[in-house]
């Protein structure tokens, strides 16, 4: 090894404290950086060939009852590739062992030859034996969650009977990756699951012999999705068509879209903290690096270093650092991935997900830190090129100092002469006491982004369980009826208070902007529904007209008092014409309340129900349960527990988890920042405090005037932090705005508490190591030393 | 171009033939001509030089006497190429430094001259002998690290860092770090300035034995008048001018010398 390089490695040794507090804030930046692109790619990739492979199709439809002979013309329509005409119901569904009501979808399998589209994935057991209308296929993530294997049965309300079912087959299907119940927000595998069945079977079940109500269609390449839509929609609407949508509006798609989503943001938005914080971490230190070698570096030339040598030799200092982040940044978030990918594996069914490590995404991550890290320091590596060597012989001239704001007020009297030179020190040094200021409060404000994603979704939740949902259960019919029969629920054992609801299935229309959504219509004095705003306060259900969520008048660009088209997308698809009566601003989805009667009487009906929503007796819980399942009419019960139980098992698992990494990166931020100022004030102060340890400071007063200055930079950070805490929460409120889900702005006094506090000991603990230091300063050294 | 060089090359050896009061039979290394440098300092201008012209000439040991702030560290910066004069020219040999870029200058000093500066200026993270090594690595015919510290006397502390050496060992690291390569100058600015003078004649010593066993041309800045006493010629500055040269006729021994 060369001279130089051995004066690289020395020098490096000698700030390995601040180095590694660098490179590990740059490790961060990296391993965010792997985690979100490599999820992502893998993800993409993963969905892709998933969707490929199993034939996923482009565009969706439910009908009422199609004569097979449709499928023809439907083929013809330009640009559709393959049609494949199904019977999808949904059936109650009793487990052996749970009284729990479950749910879910039969979707019938052609019995000679595998479906063209959305084609399954066999995961165990044997295909249907033709002919056989008591086998199924069941999902994988219904039969992992409840514990069922091959050969198991299950019973389901088919048509009104009971039918026992035997699990032949485990399989998992490109149309449930996300295995979701349509209207819930999480998924709730324990209670709602998909099965296959022998499409003759259903069809003599449901009376659809030689028809069929569900509807996939492959679009061709360069087909233009919107015109297929159209023209299919003309085509089924005779037969109770509720309008085809492709896959932007596929439930199971849409959430893996938005998951793929929010990993592209997150592979911009955290690396770029963190990179951000490390290129000024880096910049200080350089700058002094360089500061302090100015007599050296004046050596090296005068001895005929060339200006190239000098800089490259700053740099490869800078481009080691960033060589041993990305050695740990690099596994940090090939280690992520695992966690994440664990995470996932909850959530959504692939037939098989790797997290990928992909080289670009690696290379990438090189690219970018290295990036950070020359940019960071280039002005001052620059700076060390430039210095005429002639001049650094001089010994630089002593920096001004001059009374500090306070002393121009006339109050320097006041002030202890500690806290005038503590004073004078960071108003000297204007821009560097902001960029540190800056740094801390980009840490304090971590932590606040970091613990906000916990704290909005258990606002969102406790919201959504305690304010909207205030009913026990939810219960729907498979048709619209009369009211009386709700009233019957209302007499079942346990039901304390029961409220009939009208859901309605519209396609929405305002201008070119359309999109289909329900209308529910409930009583504008429901004690079991509460409509509210995030901020918790209540809005009153207009007495006519629509009450949307906000999102949705955004997506369909009306404002309170505009019209909008109604087209009613079952029965006999009436198209009415509507007021937007107040807009809502909710949490999630696409909502639409009506009051009961006034819905009613725009569809010109009785008073007819789809579903009610109950209060329940603890204690006649499992008694009811029972009760509904033998209850023809009603088609899905949906237990507010259960989603309750549902979300504490994967999302807040899952946050936890997040929390967690979000956590150790702050804590890493804040040390690296708050110790790498303190070990620069030292190495710049070192001279000046021996030199009044020497004619008779004490120890006390030294160390105050040193980290007098960082306490308060830190003090003045935290604030700061904080505001820019709320400030990237908002920020990230506005990028992950999506219609699935709204997150509120919502951080708890204890985010903000935390955050403060984590800072404070980050900050106290690198002060503390500083000032043991302090304590070993060799005062003849020091003075000895020229500088 | 070449042709121009020549033609100044003729003219300065004109010139040197003309004032040079030594004999012309010596051959010069630096031949300095008009130089000035003025500093801008915001609204005021300092002229560190005034108009300089002066000769050095092979082997021969130069001492460069003037008060604080006369113009010596100016002066023997722009002889050795780590500034340039306002206007004036400068030749080294024949090649005028005066012209040359960046560039060229880092080669001219990576080559031919060897500093000496009044705080060592050593690199702290390095050893005596990776002090020197740093040096050799560059140069085109150097000496081993190790043949340097011996000039120097300093074999024995080859491994010791700087801040374990005292002040005289570090000036005599420095020499050795400035002669290892075999410069054709070695230029010394107030190489004595920080020491006491028992150290201050030891360092002395080895620069006036370099400049007798290598026959190196050696340029001293001081202000101490003493160590005049042991050049082959003093010239005196002030004022950013040179205000007189002596030759002594008589050399000291720097081991003599006591101030
Ligand atoms: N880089 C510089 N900027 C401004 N003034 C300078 C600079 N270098 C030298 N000077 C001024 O030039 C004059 C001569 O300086 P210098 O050559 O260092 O003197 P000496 O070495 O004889 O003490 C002094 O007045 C000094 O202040
Ligand atoms: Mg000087």
């Amino acid at each position: 090894m060369n001279s130089l390089n051995r004066k690289l490695f020395r020098d490096l040794w000698q700030m390995k404290g601040q180095a590694v507090a660098i490179a590990l804030v740059m490790s961060c930046g990296i391993a965010t950086f792997v985690l979100s692109r490599s999820m992502l790619h893998s993800l993409q990739l993963t969905q892709d060939t998933y969707y490929q492979r199993y034939n996923f199709a482009d565009v969706f439809a439910t009908l009422k009852r199609a004569p097979e002979s449709l499928t023809e013309r439907l083929a013809e329509i330009p640009g559709v590739g393959q049609v494949q005409t199904r019977i999808v119901v949904n059936v109650n569904l009793s487990v052996p062992g749970f009284d729990e009501p479950a749910s879910g979808k039969l979707i019938s399998l052609p019995e000679t030859h595998r479906p063209r589209l959305n084609q399954l994935y066999f995961r165990q057991g044997r295909w249907l034996a033709p002919g056989r209308d008591d086998e199924v296929l069941a999902s994988e993530a219904f039969s992992l969650a409840n514990d069922l294997h091959v050969g198991d049965t299950i019973s389901a309300v088919i048509n009104g009977r009971q039918k026992k079912l035997r699990i032949v087959g485990i399989a998992l299907s490109p149309e449930y990756i996300y295995e979701i119940k349509p209207g819930d927000l999480l998924p709730d595998n324990e209670h709602f699951g998909v099965f296959w069945m022998n499409h003759e079977a259903l069809s003599i079940a449901y009376d659809l012999d030689g028809a069929f109500n569900d509807l996939s269609i492959s679009l061709l390449h360069g087909a233009s999705a919107p015109e297929v839509i159209q023209r299919v929609d003309d085509l089924i609407e005779p037969y109770g068509g509720l309008g085809s949508y492709d896959r932007e509006d596929q439930l199971s798609n849409k959430f893996l879209d938005n998951e793929i989503e929010q990993n592209r943001n997150m592979g911009m938005f955290a690396p770029t903290i963190f990179l951000a914080v490390a290129a000024f971490l880096l910049n200080v230190v350089m700058t002094r690096t360089i500061n302090t070698q100015r007599e050296q570096i004046a050596a090296l030339k005068a001895f005929g270093y060339s200006n190239l040598e000098v800089g490259g030799h700053y740099l490869k200092s800078v481009l080691l650092i960033v060589a041993g982040a990305l050695l740990v940044g690099i596994p940090m978030g090939i280690w992520f991935g695992g966690v994440v990918t664990e995470m996932y594996a909850k959530l959504f069914h692939f037939p098989e997900f790797t997290f990928r490590i992909y080289p670009s995404v690696l290379l990438g991550a090189s690219g970018v830190a290295m990036t950070a890290g020359v940019l960071g320091t280039i002005g001052s590596i620059a700076r060390a090129v430039r210095l005429p060597p002639a001049e650094a012989m001089r010994p630089e001239s002593p920096t001004g100092y001059g009374p500090t704001l306070l002393e121009r007020l006339g109050l320097g009297r006041l002030v202890p002469p500690v806290a005038l030179m503590v004073l004078r020190q960071l108003e000297r040094h204007p821009l560097k006491t902001m960029l540190s200021t800056i740094a801390i409060a980009l840490a304090v404000s971590v932590l606040v982004l970091g613990n906000y994603m916990q704290d909005s979704v258990n606002y969102m939740m406790a919201a959504q369980f305690h304010w909207v949902q205030r009913y026990d259960m939810s219960v729907a019919t498979t048709e619209a009826v009369a009211d009386r029969a709700i009233y019957e629920l209302g007499s079942m054992p346990g039901v304390l208070l029961c409220e009939p609801n009208r859901y309605v299935s519209v396609r929405l229309r305002a201008g070119s902007r359309h999109r289909r959504v329900g209308i529910l219509g409930i009583r504008s004095d429901s004690d079991l529904f509460g409509l509210v705003n995030m901020d918790g306060k209540p809005v009153p259900l207009p007495p006519g007209g629509l009450l949307v969520s906000q999102k949705l008048a955004e997506i369909l660009d009306v404002g309170v008092g505009d019209w909008v088209q109604l087209e009613v997308l079952q029965g006999k698809k009436p198209i009415r014409q509507a007021m937007i009566a107040g807009t809502l601003q909710d949490f999630a989805g696409l909502s639409v309340y009506m009051e009961i009667d006034a819905l009613r009487q725009l569809m010109r009906e009785g008073p007819v129900v789809t579903g009610a929503h109950l209060l329940v007796d603890p204690k006649f819980q499992t008694a009811l349960y029972r009760e509904l399942k033998e209850t023809p009419l009603i088609s899905a019960v949906t237990v507010k527990q259960h989603a309750i139980d549902s979300f504490d098992k994967t999302v807040a698992e899952n946050l936890r988890v997040m929390k967690s990494i979000n956590l150790l990166f702050a804590c890493i931020i804040a040390i690296g920042v708050v110790y790498n100022s303190a070990r620069i004030s030292l190495s710049e102060r070192s001279r000046e405090l021996a030199t009044l340890r020497v004619v008779g400071f004490t120890r006390g007063e030294i160390s105050a005037i040193l980290l007098g200055e960082l306490a308060v930079i830190t003090l003045a950070a935290i604030p700061v932090g904080l505001v820019c805490g709320r400030f990237f929460a908002w920020w990230m409120t506005i990028a992950f705005d999506q219609e699935l889900f709204r997150f509120p702005l919502v951080i708890s006094q204890q985010t903000y508490a935390f955050a403060a506090a984590v800072v404070l000991v980050a900050s106290t603990a690198s002060g503390l190591v500083v000032r043991r230091r302090l304590d070993e300063l060799d005062l003849v050294a020091v003075l000895k030393s020229r500088e | 171009m070449a042709g121009r060089a020549t033609g100044d090359h003729f003219s300065r050896k004109l010139l040197t033939a003309m004032t040079g009061k030594t004999a012309t039979t010596q051959e010069s290394v630096f031949a300095a001509r008009k130089i000035t440098k003025v500093y801008h300092m915001g609204e005021v201008d300092v002229h560190a030089l005034r108009g300089v012209d002066l000769d050095l000439y092979r082997g021969e040991f130069v001492v460069l006497l003037g008060p604080s702030g006369s113009g010596k560290s100016t002066l023997l910066n722009i002889l050795g190429g780590l500034d340039s004069p306002s206007s004036g020219t400068v030749f080294y040999g024949d090649q005028q430094l005066t012209d040359f870029d960046d560039a060229a200058l880092t080669r001219y000093r990576r080559y031919h001259v060897g500093f000496v500066f009044q705080f060592y200026n050593l690199i702290p993270s390095l050893t005596a002998r990776e002090n020197v090594g740093l040096i050799t690595e560059i140069a085109s015919n150097p000496m081993t690290p190790s043949e340097a510290l011996a000039m120097v006397d300093l074999a024995d502390r080859a491994d010791h860092f700087p801040a374990q050496l005292s002040g005289g060992e570090q000036q005599r690291v420095a020499i050795a770090r400035a002669v290892a390569k075999r410069p054709e100058v070695l230029l010394c600015d107030e190489p004595t300035g920080a020491l006491d003078v028992q150290t201050g004649v030891l360092v002395l010593e080895v620069i006036q034995k370099i400049n007798r066993e290598l026959g190196t041309t050696t340029a001293v800045i001081t202000h101490n008048a003493v160590i005049a006493e042991m050049a082959d010629r003093v010239i005196h500055l002030s004022g950013g001018k040179i205000t007189g040269v002596e030759t002594n006729t008589t050399k000291r021994e720097a081991a003599e010398l006591t101030w």
